[in-house]
């Protein structure tokens, strides 16, 4: 190999050495992919979306005079007396549909958009490898998994504290915490949330290996975490509730006693790191044998 | 220019592109069927072919990004796809038209691109992203989201990607897509100045007048077939020569010719004359053509002895028609 001073490029500047050890170092295209996925205006109208469930959800209470203790979402009733429940109730109801709608947008998109736009060809000609680009993609989708239920619970937070009085907060348990470990306990439901979103993301990942279509793996994904849920409330399927990868989702309760019980986080996390091998397998035997035709 | 682009002091390699029985097969259609390429260093290599004929589902499988249903590729001398992280840096490539991402301004997209790849290094990224901007006349629109570009921009920064970084090899498929006349008169000012260098390039199209100019290789592909392969001026030379006769007395014309062994045809017909075309066999010379017909009374007005145009043999090869082969 020539040095590299001997190889000057089209520019005339030095270029990369052919051959030579990558000087560029790997994370540059994680670093890429995370500011083109925060720097588009799509991602930041879905959590923009996120964010205005708990502007909903304040506003109605506030709005409306009383709210009958009992009804609606757990810990609505007790909004009025505690601005920070605005956070733990939206988080509660964005679960089962919103949280999965945005994470079934961002993971059915990975592959599939960049094929439809037809970068996809041009990033594995650059060269990127598959298995590296495959990584990159669900990292990125994983920082989307972390950003969504934390701006729910932060947008939570800041409308409740802006509309009704915040104060202590007394847990499931019975134990009263201050305001400052509330806001705590606020970021480890919503991380509790991100390990929830990984599974279905890893499913995403494939599905969008699948096609060029990317609506396509997006809704696939969206309705594979409908389906999961709705087998989840079959009692027949009793057997089955366990392997779902949704079972778990609503199971942040623990995280509101005290002290607090890691069980559910643990179980959790350990089904979603299954669901995420088996679906990343999955992802890279489709992936690295793929005929990049768009 | 500075330094060779493709300046290895000496080529560890035989042939740049080389396939051997390459094949590819779209479940019963032979979309590429057992091809044979041999492109050499430093060569400018037309692919011709009409639309449909495999062009670029053959760039696809030489850049590894179908695999090939038989044969074997082999790029700057090492295979692929197995050697893709060693071979690629060095190749710059347009494959079937732009693509980038439209919410990213063109240097944007660039340096996206260029963060793909681990071999380029980051600290002149920047320097080579704008230098290539410029390269291709795109300066003052680097700025602007792809979304906003025209075709021809989007063609010119798709031509701009291929070198961002130094290469052994451009792979172009139909660079000249969109382009105004200007474009393409730079595209062609652009791959001269690259061949120039050393660079070899390997440039599709279904325009044969665009590669004329400007190739010294070509290749032309027929509904998946290679059916011919060389120099130019090997190809040129298998063509065949003809005459063209300009006269009012057309229907004599085409009597003396007839009478000499050859088989005229009338090209244009007008009411004060026409063309009289038909194919040269060596004999007889044409001078001794043009002193038979004067002979006869014929009155020449222009008389030219035509070399069949490499239009009209690549028509003879890949069959004329309209329709785009199955
Ligand atoms: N993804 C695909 N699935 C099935 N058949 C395909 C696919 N891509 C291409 N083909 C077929 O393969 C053949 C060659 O297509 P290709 O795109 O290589 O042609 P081309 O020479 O590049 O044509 P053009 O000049 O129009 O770009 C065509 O008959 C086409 O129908
Ligand atoms: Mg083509």
């Amino acid at each position: 190999m020539l040095p590299s001073s001997a190889r000057l490029g089209a520019s005339g500047t030095p270029g990369a050495e052919a051959g030579a050890a990558p000087r560029g170092s790997g994370l540059s295209l994680l670093w890429s992919e995370l500011r083109v996925l925060f720097g588009r205006r799509r991602t930041w109208a879905l959590l923009l979306a996120l964010a205005a469930i708990p502007v909903l959800v304040a506003v109605a209470v506030r709005i409306s005079s009383t709210v009958p203790p009992g009804r609606g979402p757990a810990f609505l009733d007790r909004i009025t007396q505690n601005g920070l429940f605005v956070a733990f109730t939206a988080m509660l109801v964005s679960v089962p549909l919103f949280l999965p709608l945005t994470v079934g947008v961002v993971a059915g998109d990975t592959i599939a958009g960049e094929a439809n736009m037809g970068t996809l060809r041009y990033l594995l000609v650059a060269p990127t490898g598959r298995v590296r680009l495959l990584l990159v993609k669900y990292a990125g989708a994983l920082a989307f998994c972390l950003a969504a239920p934390v701006t729910v619970g932060l947008a939570g937070a800041a409308i409740g504290a802006a509309l009704f009085p915040v104060g202590p907060v007394t847990l499931l348990s019975g134990d009263v915490i201050e305001a400052p470990e509330a806001a705590l306990r606020i970021l480890l439901i919503a991380a509790y949330l991100s390990v929830s979103l990984a599974g279905l993301s890893a499913i995403g990942l494939f599905l969008s290996t699948l096609t060029v279509v990317p609506v396509g793996a997006m809704a696939a994904t969206v309705v594979v975490s409908v389906v999961s849920q709705v087998l989840d409330q079959l009692p027949q399927l009793e057997w089955l509730h366990p392997w779902l990868f949704s079972h778990y989702w609503l199971g942040f309760g623990d995280l509101l006693r005290q002290p607090v019980l890691w069980d559910s986080f643990a179980s959790n996390a350990l089904l979603q790191a299954g669901y995420v091998a088996v679906f990343g397998a999955l992802a890279y035997g489709r992936f690295v044998t793929k005929d990049v035709l768009s | 220019m500075t330094g060779a682009a493709g300046g290895r002091g000496s080529r560890a390699y035989g042939l740049t592109i080389e396939t051997q029985g390459l094949t590819k097969r779209f479940g019963q259609q032979l979309a590429v069927n057992d091809i044979n390429l041999a492109v050499p260093p430093g060569a400018v290599f037309g692919f011709l072919g009409p639309n449909g004929s495999g062009k670029t589902t053959t760039i696809r499988m030489l850049l590894g990004l179908a695999a090939a249903s038989a044969g074997t590729v082999r790029l700057l001398g090492m295979d692929m796809p197995g050697k893709f992280q060693e071979v690629l840096p060095h190749v710059g490539a347009l494959v079937e038209g732009p693509a980038f991402y439209p919410f990213l301004s063109g240097t944007a997209n660039l340096h996206r691109l260029d963060a793909a790849t681990r071999h380029a290094a980051p600290a002149t990224r920047k320097a080579r992203v704008s230098e290539a901007l410029e390269r291709v006349g795109l300066g003052h629109a680097a700025g602007k989201r792809v979304h906003a570009y025209s075709l021809g921009m989007k063609q010119r920064l798709g031509i701009a990607n291929a070198l961002l970084s130094p290469r052994e090899l451009l792979v172009l498929d139909e660079p000249t897509n969109g382009l105004d006349p200007q474009g393409t008169r730079e595209v062609r000012n652009l791959v001269r100045s690259l061949a120039a260098d050393g660079t070899t390039v390997f440039v599709s199209s279904h325009l044969l007048a665009e590669v004329e100019q400007i190739c010294t290789h070509a290749a032309v592909m027929s509904a998946g077939r290679l059916v011919a392969q060389g120099p130019l001026p090997e190809l040129r030379r298998s063509g065949t020569t003809g005459i063209r006769l300009v006269t009012p007395d057309t229907g004599a014309a085409m009597d003396v010719l007839a009478r000499l062994g050859l088989f005229p045809e009338l090209a244009a017909a007008q009411s004060d004359g026409g063309v009289v075309t038909a194919a040269l066999a060596g004999n007889p010379a044409p001078e001794e053509i043009v002193a038979h017909l004067v002979e006869a009374g014929v009155r020449v007005r222009g008389f030219a002895v035509e070399r069949e145009s490499l239009e009209d043999r690549f028509v003879a090869l890949t069959g004329e028609g309209f329709d785009v082969a199955q």
